[in-house]
């Protein structure tokens, strides 16, 4: 079947991506692929996943989400996820799952406003660009 | 009964199932009256079951109906099916962290946080139905 790709926005030396749909597994696998090809090709600096339109996360798509922040700082990129809905955060503790090394914040501005401090702080320590 | 009592069955063999499946799900329960953090607590409920389909059956199907208990309260039940090798151990995969393939081995300690009631039964070289409710506040 055909995959819905997910549009992948660039802002100065940031990607910007927002899931608008209901992902099912090979989509979202895609959508990490494609992200990481991205950021490979673009160099950016900085990712944001906005999860704002998400009503559901369960322990798959949570895993992948941990998994691009990962892969991504592996390749020099800093990931913060913005936008978990209420009910997303609550299903998410309940059901055990942990996103354990990821940055999140409350909106895209919030968001853009963490991205930059953390790529600063890098610059400052040392990180070879 | 109102046409939104009767059982929606959503056959389950792919990850897209999956998305049909808690899609439904969460539109019966809309339509019961659940809140959105309850919608979304059986939507992941529902996506956590049809994954275990997925994973380790060859194929099974959900099926979600209101329920009316004893004492009149109202609510939503989501069987899950499978003609997979059935579960040896039980009491294992019930322990949070269990894993048996790639995925995070929580899906049904979870899945019985998230719900109200939680029942299993599976048999070895047969299958395995898991059966939970939520009820109206």
């Amino acid at each position: 079947m055909e995959v819905a790709r997910i549009p992948i926005l660039q802002i100065e030396n940031y990607l910007v991506a927002s899931i608008q749909t209901a992902l099912h597994d090979k989509a979202a696998t895609q959508f990490r692929d494609d992200l990481l090809e991205r950021i490979y090709a673009t160099k950016a600096r900085g990712l944001i996943l906005d999860l704002t339109a998400v009503d559901v996360v369960d322990s798959f798509l949570a895993r992948l989400t941990g998994d691009i922040a990962e892969m991504a700082g592996l390749m020099g990129t800093t990931v913060v996820i913005t936008g978990l809905q209420p009910e997303v955060a609550i299903t998410l503790v309940e059901l055990g799952v942990e996103l354990r090394g990821v940055t999140t914040a409350l909106n895209l501005e919030k968001g853009i406003a963490a991205l930059r401090k953390m790529v600063e702080k890098e610059s400052t320590h040392g990180t070879i660009d | 009964m109102a046409p939104s009592t009767e059982e929606r069955c959503i056959p389950v063999k792919t990850d897209l199932d999956i998305v049909s499946a808690r899609l439904e799900g969460r539109s019966l329960a809309r339509e019961l009256g659940f809140g959105s953090i309850d919608q979304a607590r059986i939507a992941t409920a529902i996506s956590e079951l049809a994954r275990n389909v997925v994973l380790y059956a060859p194929e099974g199907k959900v099926r979600v109906r209101s329920v009316v208990s004893d004492d009149g309260g109202r609510g939503i039940e989501v069987v899950c099916e499978d003609n997979g090798p059935g579960i040896a151990n039980v009491e294992l995969v019930m322990q949070d962290g269990y894993s048996t393939s790639s995925g995070l081995g929580m899906g049904l300690p979870g899945t019985k946080r998230l719900m109200d009631e939680f029942e299993i039964e599976t048999k070895l070289g047969i299958g395995t139905k898991v059966k939970v409710r939520k009820w109206l506040k």
